[in-house]
């Protein structure tokens, strides 16, 4: 519920500090008309501290509440950054597990960090020091905890890409099922006093925990050299600032992805604010990813299968997140981010995050509309879905691929991206016959050296062909494939052979459309 | 810097003249041409926007976009033999000034290329109302000072339509680029228009109540690739800005895009091709539209666009024309007017469009 009046500039120094009411000392907290308000969450209503704590809370149980989507017992993975809102997203959790009985959160809750500072421009020792601040409060949050650092794509198994479907079953019914379960479980437990009863609860709780993983005892040394050198090369031969970008999110949801896969987390945790969604969707939207806005922004987004990601921060702005943290000490930790010494001009993102912000100030209800119209935004493919068995999935960002014959931008920006509107176009869903005939080999193992032009573009246009639009135009900034982490090479290569053997043996087939359909109809 | 060879289909048998801004390759003159061309074509052909036998009103006003367009279409007919029957409609606003010189740009460009043309004037049309005379009378109200350019488009699309109706069009297309298109995602989204996000996207509207359909065939052609084109093609256009500026909220728009633009040179494209694939929930689209109580055309309110306009143009002045009812703005349910159209035809354009 972002409102209007929110004049937010960015958490600095002066924007953190809460601003005493305008009115004088006569006037009280509009909640329970007697506290002292101590900030004005939008125009006209002060909250006493109490109240405005109360409030904050509510919200963000009341967003869980709506949505039933987790079920008690669940693991949940959070994921933090170290920045405000996903600090603040720890702390509600904390707060929601620690309460009595009747109003405790009962799911079990994890957290990663990773640790992108290979590509944010932070040293070793820089990166070193974070982690180890990240430490000190994630142990003094006492959850279980993950730290992975972006070297580890290139550990990846291909298997990450691969969408895991769930079951059919509808999600009312499951939630209900789940508590009841839960209900009985508790009942089963040997008759205790309340207290007990929460105590052995706890101890339950506490024995679900993950015993120290390999990945913490990876985070203790530091990461390979080799892999440190692999993601810089990587990074600095795409050509663009938004390409990076986008890049890195990319891999960082897949290693956030592996991560809750590994240990068993259904649920992952995202800390977007609702001005980092208004942004977010603008910036998508220039993207070229209208088709997935709703998967990107909304709530719930179950582009994986079997690991769903949630958003509970949306309803926060940026600004009543910065109150809470102050008033109420949640640490948060500072670290760079890719674009961070980069001019505002330098990537789509950056122009768009000024853009709204701007905006906001001048029209203080910029970043409420956006957020409010994004609500209106379906999770439902054009014409309907339904059509094919299997949808093809972009190989990268894993959602259903928005490209078709009939779609003329698509045409077109297909045929821009790889110049091929001077080329006779393969018709789509026709890939070319694979060059690397030998099973997962990694196309730069054959497909090097002098070799006729079209030959040595061929695993590159069949790599583009496996992506969704938006991803498409990302690669035109990315001019080897070489440099990717293996597990996608390898991916896409088990693609494009899967598809050329099933064109290859699609004339002696009846028809019966099994499996995927390389059109997406 | 030595020029490089084209790129292009000629094989760089030619020396190339620009590098085309959609694919940063080197191309002369030729080989764009034609691209940009074979593309407006795959627009039509994709859509299949204008069925052979189509009379075709092409909305000119004298600029390059309507310039090019007209262009382009002439140029696939004859090549293609698409059967189309093109005519030119020409709306005179009544903007002193700009006006006169924008319709003699038209008017040269019917002689070359030797199309019928029809001009249709907002005072004719709207009781006298000229679009100087509205914006002064907008002026003189501030609770309204919406920006002259949201009445010009609401009337001037009302004009062409009639325009289109006169010449007995079965189409009518409208040189509206990709930028324009990207401009409008951008800014129904700041304004939370979702009625119209779930309207926009498509290539055009397919002609309902009797209202001719619509189409953007220059839907994915970049502003600057039009420019170009009309350079090597030598179009004689008309390219100054309209006298009355845009609605400062479009500017900053408009600018937010240049920056885009700058950054990646696709991101109008990529714009358009978010609008095309929105899915918004079906209680965000708007309810079905009836018939405005005036003058008959859709409306999702009891008057189209149009005639709201009018209406409050013309309350507290002697009544000018079009129509009888005394309705407000944004009043629902009494239809009794309904069947009081003042004009002999049934309906006239679809009152809110993406344009
Ligand atoms: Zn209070
Ligand atoms: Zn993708
Ligand atoms: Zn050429
Ligand atoms: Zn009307």
């Amino acid at each position: 519920m972002c409102q209007v009046g929110e004049d937010y500039g960015g958490p600095g120094p002066a924007e953190l500090q809460p601003k005493l009411p305008w009115r004088g000392c006569e006037q009280k907290c509009m909640k329970c008309k007697e506290g002292l308000p101590v900030l004005i969450i939008r125009a006209g209503d002060a909250f006493c501290k109490d109240c405005f704590k109360a409030y904050y809370i509510h919200k963000f149980r009341a967003m869980l509440g709506k949505n039933r989507l987790i079920f008690p017992g669940e693991k949940v993975l959070l994921a933090w950054s170290g920045g405000p809102s996903s600090s603040s997203m720890i702390w509600q959790v904390q707060e929601g597990l620690s309460r009595e009985s009747a109003k405790r959160l009962r799911f079990v809750p994890g957290v990663i960090y990773v640790d992108e500072g290979a590509v944010c421009g932070q040293s070793l020792e820089e990166r070193a020091k974070t982690v180890a601040e990240m430490k000190l409060i994630l142990q003094t949050v006492g959850f279980p905890y993950h730290i992975v650092s972006l070297e580890e794509v290139f550990n990846l198994p291909a298997s990450v890409l691969q969408p895991v479907s769930q079951g059919p079953q509808g999600p009312e019914n499951t939630y209900k099922e789940a508590v009841d379960g839960f209900i009985q479980q508790q009942q089963r437990l040997p008759e205790e006093g309340g207290q007990e009863a929460a105590l052995s609860d706890e101890l339950r709780r506490l024995s679900t925990r993950d015993p120290v993983g390999p990945e913490e005892a990876a985070g203790d040394s530091l990461p390979r050299p080799a892999q440190s050198t692999a993601l810089t090369t990587l990074f600095s031969s795409v050509k663009t600032l938004t390409a990076k970008e986008e890049l890195l999110q990319t891999l960082r949801a897949h290693l956030i992805l592996h991560t809750a896969r590994l240990h068993g987390y259904s649920k992952v945790m995202l800390g977007d604010s609702c001005t980092r969604l208004a942004i977010k969707l603008m910036t998508n939207l220039a993207l070229g990813r209208g088709a997935f806005l709703a998967w990107d922004t909304g709530f719930s987004d179950d582009r994986h299968g079997d690991v769903v990601l949630l958003r509970p921060m949306r309803d926060y702005t940026l600004k009543e997140i910065a109150f809470y943290n102050r008033m109420f000490g949640v640490p948060s930790v500072f670290t760079p981010a890719i674009d961070t010494k980069a001019p505002e001009k330098a990537s789509i993102h950056r122009l768009m995050e000024s853009f709204i912000l701007r905006l906001q100030a001048q029209f203080p209800s910029t970043i409420s509309t956006v957020y409010r119209t994004s609500e209106k935004l379906v999770k439902a493919p054009r014409n309907g879905g339904a059509a094919g068995p299997v949808p093809t999935r972009c190989l990268l960002c894993m959602c259903t691929l928005d490209i078709d014959s009939a779609d003329s931008a698509t045409a077109f920006g297909a045929q821009t991206l790889e110049h091929l509107s001077q080329k006779p176009t393969p018709p789509p869903g026709a890939p070319g016959r694979p060059c690397c005939t030998r099973g997962t080999e990694l196309p730069r193992a054959c497909c090097r050296g002098p070799q006729p032009a079209s030959q040595r573009e061929e695993p590159r246009a069949s790599f583009i062909e496996q992506l969704c639009y938006s991803c498409r135009v990302n690669m035109k900034d990315v001019p080897f494939l070489e440099p990717l982490p293996p597990y996608i090479l390898t991916e896409a290569q088990c693609r494009r052979q899967r598809a050329w053997v099933k064109q290859e043996i699609q004339e002696f087939l009846f028809e019966e459309s099994e499996g995927e359909d390389p059109d997406g109809n | 810097m030595p020029v490089p060879r084209c790129s292009g289909p000629c094989g760089g048998a030619r020396p190339a003249a620009l590098r085309r801004p959609r694919t940063g390759g080197a191309v002369c003159r030729t080989c764009f041409c034609s691209a940009f061309e074979a593309e407006v074509l795959s627009t039509l052909q994709t859509g299949r926007l204008l069925p052979p036998g189509a009379v075709v009103a092409v909305g000119a006003s004298g600029g390059k976009d309507s310039t090019v367009l007209a262009h382009v279409l002439q140029v696939l007919d004859a090549r293609h033999a698409l059967g189309l029957d093109l005519r030119l409609v020409a709306v005179d606003e009544g903007i002193g000034g700009y006006r006169d010189a924008a319709l003699a740009a038209v008017r040269r460009q019917a002689a070359r290329w030797q199309l019928p043309l029809t001009v249709v004037a907002y005072a004719e049309l709207f009781g006298g109302w000229t679009m100087d005379e509205v914006a002064r009378r907008a002026a003189q109200e501030p609770g309204r000072a919406r920006a002259c350019c949201t009445f010009c488009g609401v009337l001037r699309r009302r004009a062409l339509e009639e325009g289109a109706q006169r010449v007995g069009a079965t189409h009518i297309v409208t040189g509206h680029n990709a930028d324009d298109m990207a401009e409008t995602v951008l800014m129904n989204f700041l304004r939370g228009d979702a009625g119209r996000l779930a309207r926009g996207g498509t290539l055009g509207s397919p002609g309902e109540g009797g209202a001719l359909p619509r189409c953007r065939p220059l839907q994915f052609a970049s502003q600057k690739e039009i420019v170009l084109y009309a350079h090597f093609q030598e179009l004689d256009y008309f390219s100054e800005e309209c006298v009355y500026a845009p609605e400062a909220f479009r500017g900053h728009v408009r600018d937010l895009l240049k920056a885009l633009e700058a950054a990646r040179p696709s991101v109008v494209l990529d714009l358009v091709h978010s609008a095309e694939r929105l899915a918004l929930a079906p209680a965000a689209r708007p309810p079905p539209p009836g018939a405005c109580i005036r003058c008959g055309a859709l409306a999702s309110r009891s008057l189209c666009q149009a005639c709201a306009l009018l209406d409050g143009l013309n309350r507290g002045r002697p009544r000018l024309a079009i129509g009888k009812g005394r309705k407000g703005l944004g009043e629902e349910g009494e239809r009794e007017g309904c069947t009081s159209k003042t004009r002999g035809r049934p309906t006239l354009a679809g009152a809110i469009q993406a344009f």
